[in-house]
């Protein structure tokens, strides 16, 4: 079977992030997976164990201390070597702020070419062709790459499922501390990490709009989300407005959501809104005027004023669970 | 300081998108055209530095068929001082990796010390563009900043990451990619609009450029357009509006 990288971002703390589990399984599903991570000092014997346990049967690391302070290319040198060294059908890395960036350099540095945003990757005859969901879902595409290695970028939260776990044999080469990169100077993490389920993987997602007035009142909407053990969203205009931080957003600008039920509080469903979750299941809007766009996509609509409306609907699911 | 901004025109993100039936491309006819937000906001970046410093130069570049003239007018009514075009026919559907390939070629020519572009465009959202560029080039890519500082040939700022903020910094020169949290871009007054007919734009073809077709593309296989969303019911709030969606999500089981 033909060999599948998979490039492995770490957390500051040299965690495996949450990307490694689908990246990992969309790679079991094309062939044998192999994961790629630049690191500072080598894995701990949890990190492999907790790789293998997701389905990775080798491990190439590479291991320097610019790992840690500069942008991007220590990885982007990782999974070069690693396309040396294996000769891989193709390489796959989160559609996430570094994972795009380290996969476009290596696609150039190897002389590949870049399929992005996939949301979903299939073998048809050999070659592997990769899904994607264009202008918020209106479409389906598929691509493939011809003539050169192919490196694909995953919508993260888009693959469910894992790769049966494995027993990985681990490769450790050297950073050579070249190459163009800029500088980590400081890492300044999110201050709170929440109990509520991410975003992208969630079932359910709970957003909340210009509507809601006030970073104050703007609880409301992740009161009902703790009812409903939703993730948090929000629209563009909620954000500006600083009632959440900006790995809220949901739309053209923000993450793509498909989650099961997607209620939207306050939120006028500009079509840039709506093209990051209008392939929701299903979708609930409230909102206070009866002619706004949300309505067009909602499987139920509330004109209403989500004062009156939310606190009643967190008031009657409290009563059903009793 | 010589500051190269990258300009997309894209369909506008407020209208309905469609592909080509026929090619899976993007469809240029079904509605406006515009300069992409985030690339008015990377041209914004480099605006501000010339409001600062008159001796800043700044140049826009942009890829895309005839109509592309107007994002790069657009441009310089806002204040940019000149253009380059990069126009062939030969480039329609081009992927990003022959994209990044033409897009630096023009850029050596344009030798600039710092390249500004937005993060990811609207109609692409792929986000591989520049740095598939700072990789030709060789240079630095400093990515997804949603503060930025240009100045004393270097630049720093910091990245929107995925579990918080990086503060990041190059000597310049480098690519730098800004994000849509950036200031919003100015509108061109009446003197830029008048001048802008008079600045120049350098219109040039992919044999000017001399760039190599890369080996490896992608291409696209297959396109299908999705059924639209059919809206359900909608109810006016009566005072139990709240008590009937817990009874519809208990209902679908979606609680
Ligand atoms: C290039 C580009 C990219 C963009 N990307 C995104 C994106 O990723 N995500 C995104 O969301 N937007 C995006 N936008 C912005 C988008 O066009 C809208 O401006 C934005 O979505 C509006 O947010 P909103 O619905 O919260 O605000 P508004 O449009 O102001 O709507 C607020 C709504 O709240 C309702 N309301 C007020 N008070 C109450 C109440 N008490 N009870 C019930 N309802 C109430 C009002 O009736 C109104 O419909 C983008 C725009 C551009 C140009």
């Amino acid at each position: 079977m033909s060999t599948i990288l998979t490039l492995v971002e770490l957390t500051h703390q040299g965690e495996v992030s949450a990307s490694a589990r689908g990246l990992l399984a969309a790679a079991a599903s094309l062939g044998t997976p192999v994961a790629v991570v630049a690191t500072p000092t080598p894995l701990s014997e949890d990190a492999i164990s907790q790789l293998g346990a997701l389905g990775a049967t080798g491990i190439y690391q590479a291991v320097g201390a610019e790992a840690a302070t500069v942008l991007g290319t220590p990885s982007v040198e990782a999974l070069a070597g690693a396309v040396a060294a294996l000769a891989p059908q193709a390489v796959l890395a989160a559609n996430s702020v570094d994972g795009r960036e380290i996969a476009a350099r290596l696609a150039v540095r190897v002389g590949g070419a870049l399929l992005a945003d996939a949301v979903s990757l299939r073998t048809d005859g050999g070659q592997i062709v990769a899904e994607h969901s264009v202008f918020g879902g209106s479409y389906a595409v598929e691509s493939t790459v011809e003539g050169g290695l192919a490196v694909i970028t995953i919508r993260q939260g888009a693959i469910e499922g894992n790769a049966p776990a494995a027993t990985p044999d681990v490769t450790t080469v050297e950073l050579s501390g070249s190459g163009a990169g800029a500088r980590i100077d400081a890492v300044n993490d999110a201050p709170v990490t929440s109990s509520r389920p991410e975003l992208r993987a969630a079932k359910t997602v709970v957003s909340g709009g210009r509507g809601l007035g006030s970073k104050e009142n703007f609880v409301l909407v992740e009161q009902l989300a703790d009812a409903l053990g939703a993730a948090v969203g929000a629209s563009r205009a909620a954000v500006d407005a600083g009632f959440v931080p900006q790995t809220a957003q949901v739309g053209q600008t923000g993450v793509s959501v498909s989650p099961q039920l997607y209620i939207a509080l306050g939120i006028s469903g500009a079509i840039q809104h709506r093209a990051g979750m209008q392939t929701a299941k299903t979708i609930v809007a409230i909102n206070k005027d009866g002619d706004s766009p949300i309505f067009d996509v909602a499987d139920f609509g509330i004109v209403g004023d989500v004062f009156t409306v939310v606190p009643q609907l967190i008031e009657a699911l409290g009563a059903r669970a009793r | 300081m010589k500051i190269a901004v990258l300009i997309k025109q894209v369909p506008d993100t407020a209208d309905e998108r469609t592909l080509d039936p026929e090619t899976g491309w993007l469809n240029r006819d079904a509605g406006d055209n515009i300069v992409d937000e985030i690339n008015e906001r990377a041209l914004e970046v480099a605006l501000q530095v010339k409001d600062k410093d008159k001796s800043t130069e700044i140049v826009v570049l942009a890829m895309g068929p005839d109509e592309a003239s107007k994002a790069i007018r657009k441009a310089l009514s806002m204040g940019a001082d000149s253009g380059v075009h990069v126009l062939d026919d030969s480039l329609a559907g081009a992927d990003a990796v022959r994209t990044a390939a033409v897009l630096a070629a023009a850029l050596k020519g344009i030798g600039a010390d710092v390249i500004v572009a937005g993060n990811e465009s609207t109609d692409g959202r792929g986000g591989v563009v520049p740095a598939m560029v700072a990789e030709h080039l060789g240079l630095p890519l400093v990515g997804a900043l949603s503060v930025i500082e240009l100045s004393g040939g270097k630049v720093s700022g910091e990245r929107q990451g995925e579990a918080g903020t990086l503060t990041v910094s190059a000597v310049l020169p480098a690519v730098v990619t800004v994000t849509e949290r950036t200031a919003e871009a100015r509108f061109p007054n009446f003197k830029g609009i008048l001048t802008a007919k008079r600045k120049p734009v350098n219109t040039v073809s992919v044999a000017d450029l001399g760039v190599q077709d890369p080996a490896a593309r992608a291409v696209l296989v297959a396109h299908s357009p999705r059924p639209a969303r059919v809206a359900g019911k909608k109810i006016l709030d009566d005072g139990t509006a709240g008590t009937l969606l817990a009874d519809y999500l208990i209902e679908n089981r979606l609680v």
